[in-house]
């Protein structure tokens, strides 16, 4: 695919970034952003531009995650984080209905029908991949998750182009990434050397040509779009790939594997993967009810295919193994999704991988489960352990 | 949806799927040692939505829980729904608990029914295995009351003791029937029973079939069903096509939003309960799928 190199793209500066989050935020949205949190760079609600990790990067790699300092002031100089915008669309915890027993009658109250409205800032490519995944999933088919549904339609994106893939990325075998091309409102390239730091931006709607002509931008050089491009071009040059040439059926056809033997000897079925997952959304309900009796609650939270109860029915659960777990998780993921949602439920964004406190990475079991040899031991530093919310 | 650059106002949510609806329990009555009948009606006075034989409820018991159920009453009779609950645990037994007047929150009714519109013109046989019996009623209502467009009737059901036997009336009723045949067995007899005493497949030698005529409808547990299955189709011929079974796994909302209820490329909440066996040829019996 050649660049396409378009004359409608404008140039906005690093302050240019602090207006377009005033400007958002005077426009009634609340605006999520990356930032520096315990040691990680999180997504949470920003008031300004300072909340963003100028200057910071990350290390990665399997089982291993770091933050560190960058030698410049690249606002976006980093992979995706532990977090991924799932948490404000498809929130980790959420209470469905309220009920009140009033005497002889029962109150059955819809919770949230007013919703917040989030202009998120940094959506990466295979981030945007990842929210076409769970638009599927929640308003895609026969029925639609209101909750799902009225937070995603208010949502305003801007993305900003990969430049630099990390160790644990495979966007780029995925088709996800590193150019989003869809699915923003606004896109933003950093370009950030000696001579200058500011940010090659595209509308993706009218809202964000709108908003792009309120900061003023001003035309983008020929030369600047050019080096924009070549600079995402750099990211898709990545070592991680995942062949997904027949995948559906190739794990199908192999829920016997040894290799799912194998990587249940190291699987510790933490269900960090899942919670990391920017595409993972099964969830249970919890219900709660206060000592009166008289006002109780359903709640719904992030669940994980690898819990023992998540498969249980009367008289014990269906996937008692770990093996049988990771099974369906993999398999979930790259074979059944694409039956049910028309799509993979991988976007490639490495973050399982990333995770993972024993360090399994995805894209090797495919090759192990292709007959690639069974996978050796694991090659994690072993030192993430980090809790994950 | 393109996102808005108005000033963002207050948006409501349309019709949400997870929000249950206040009924009241019309009528309960015990069926066995554990197993109870409630009926509920809407408590806005409103008839509660049809539904469709072998479809199930989520039913919600206040602060407790909420669970599938199928409905087990009959699809013509109006305004109210049926369950048949056997209390295995919390959920249940605090659902058997319920008295004439108290409140339960419905949703649904959701999931695919027993296909009785394109299997007019059959014999339709009928396999039921303990609780499995109450899904398939609502089914075997329906035929009775549209006899002329099914040719047989036959009912085979299994249950672990005498005293396990759901409907026992019903039961005896519906054998009275024209060309309607009805045959139960227990696992264990103990000194009064006087029937037959065996695994439901053994109630398969009292049978002649027209293979080709007949289509099967089964619930119960899901060995059962296998062995059911495996007795169809080797040695009565009867095609995969043919054989319809209503799955049960856990599920935690019925719309395919929770992933609990997941069976290979299936969510059974949506895509079931009820599959034709043709679909799950190659699912059924993987271990821990
Ligand atoms: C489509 C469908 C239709 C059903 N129809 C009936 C019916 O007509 N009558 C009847 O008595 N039972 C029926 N069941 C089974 C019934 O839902 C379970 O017996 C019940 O959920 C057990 O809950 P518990 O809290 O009492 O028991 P526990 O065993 O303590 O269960 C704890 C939790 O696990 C889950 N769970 C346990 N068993 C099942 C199960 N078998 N299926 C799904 N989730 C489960 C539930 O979330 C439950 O709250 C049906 C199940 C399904 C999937
Ligand atoms: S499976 Fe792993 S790599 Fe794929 S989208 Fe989920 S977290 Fe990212
Ligand atoms: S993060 Fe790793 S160890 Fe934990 S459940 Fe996933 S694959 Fe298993």
């Amino acid at each position: 695919m050649g660049p396409t190199v378009a004359s409608n793209r404008s140039v906005i500066e690093v302050e240019g970034i602090a207006q377009l989050i005033a400007l958002l935020q005077r426009r009634g949205y609340q605006v999520a952003g990356p930032t520096l949190r315990d040691g990680a760079i999180a997504c949470e609600i920003i008031n300004k531009l300072e909340d963003l990790p100028a200057g910071w990067t990350d290390e990665q790699a399997p089982g291993h995650y770091r933050v560190k300092k960058r030698n410049d002031g690249a606002l976006f100089g980093y992979s995706v984080g532990p977090q991924s915008w799932k948490k404000f669309l498809h929130p980790p915890e959420l209470q469905l209905v309220e009920l009140r027993r009033d005497g002889a009658s029962l109150k059955i109250l819809h919770n949230h029908s007013v919703f917040p409205h989030f202009a998120f800032l940094g959506v990466r490519p295979c981030e945007l991949a990842a929210i076409a995944v769970q638009d599927r999933v929640f308003q895609g088919g026969r029925f639609t998750d209101p909750h799902y549904d009225g937070r995603r339609g208010q949502v305003f994106i801007v993305a900003v182009q990969c430049t630099q893939a990390g160790p644990s990325c495979f966007c780029a075998s995925m088709g996800t990434g590193p150019r989003a091309r869809e699915g923003f409102d606004v896109a933003l390239t950093e370009i950030i050397d000696s001579d200058h730091h500011l940010f090659v931006a595209e509308a993706g709607t009218k809202a964000g040509a709108e908003v792009l002509k309120e900061l003023h931008a001003v035309p983008a050089t020929p030369v600047l779009c050019q080096q924009a491009e070549e600079s995402i071009r750099h990211a898709s040059v990545q070592t991680r790939q995942m062949d997904t040439a027949g995948i559906r059926d190739l794990l199908y056809e192999n829920f016997d594997h040894p290799e799912w033997d194998n990587v249940a000897t190291r699987c510790l079925s933490c269900a960090n993967c899942t919670m990391v997952c920017p595409t993972c959304f099964c969830t249970t309900m919890e219900d709660v009810s206060e000592v009166t009796g008289e006002h109780a609650g359903r709640w719904r939270r992030w669940d994980s295919c690898f819990t023992q109860s998540f498969s249980y029915i009367h008289g014990g659960s269906v996937r008692t193994s770990s093996k049988s777990r990771f099974r369906q998780w993999m398999t979930h993921k790259l074979a059944s999704w694409i039956d049910q949602f028309g799509t993979s439920g991988c976007v490639g964004c490495g973050r399982c991988i990333t995770w993972c406190p024993v360090g399994i990475e995805i894209t090797e079991e495919v090759h192990a489960i292709r007959g690639g040899g069974v996978n050796a031991a694991p090659i994690s530093k072993g030192d993430n352990i980090h809790e994950l919310a | 949806m393109p996102p808005t650059l108005e000033q963002p106002g207050i948006s409501h949510a349309a019709s949400d799927p997870m929000r249950p609806e206040p009924y009241f329990v019309a009528s309960v009555s015990r069926e066995t040692h554990d197993t109870f009948t409630l009926s509920v009606e809407p408590a806005n006075g409103v008839p509660a939505a049809g539904f469709a034989p072998g479809q199930f409820s989520m039913l919600y018991v206040f602060g407790v829980g909420e669970l599938p159920i199928s409905i087990s009453g009959d699809p013509e009779q109006a305004g109210r729904l049926t369950y048949t609950v056997r209390s295995v645990g919390p959920a249940t037994q605090a659902l058997v608990s319920r008295v004439t007047g108290d409140w339960l929150g419905v949703r649904g009714p959701f999931g695919a029914a027993w296909p009785l519109e394109a299997v007019r013109g059959k014999d339709v046989l009928i396999i039921a295995g303990g609780i499995g019996l109450a899904p398939l009623r609502p089914a075997i209502y329906h035929i009775l009351r549209h006899r002329d467009d099914y040719v047989r009737l036959i009912v085979l059901y299994g249950a672990r003791s005498p005293g396990d036997l759901l409907y026992k009336k019903e039961l005896a009723a519906w054998g009275r029937s024209p060309d309607t045949q009805v045959l139960t067995t227990v696992d264990y007899g103990g000194v009064n029973w006087r029937g037959r005493v065996g695994v439901v497949t053994t109630l398969f030698r009292h049978l002649r079939m027209h293979p080709d005529k007949t289509v099967a409808f089964i619930c119960g547990p899901e060995i059962m069903m296998r062995y059911v299955i495996t007795e169809l189709e080797e040695n009565r011929g009867v095609l995969a096509n043919d054989i319809y079974l209503s799955m049960e796994r856990n599920m935690k909302c019925a719309v395919g939003f929770c992933g609990h209820c997941q069976y290979g490329p299936y969510f059974i909440c949506k895509d079931g309960p009820v599959f034709c066996y043709q679909k799950l040829r190659g699912l059924l019996g993987k271990h821990e799928l």
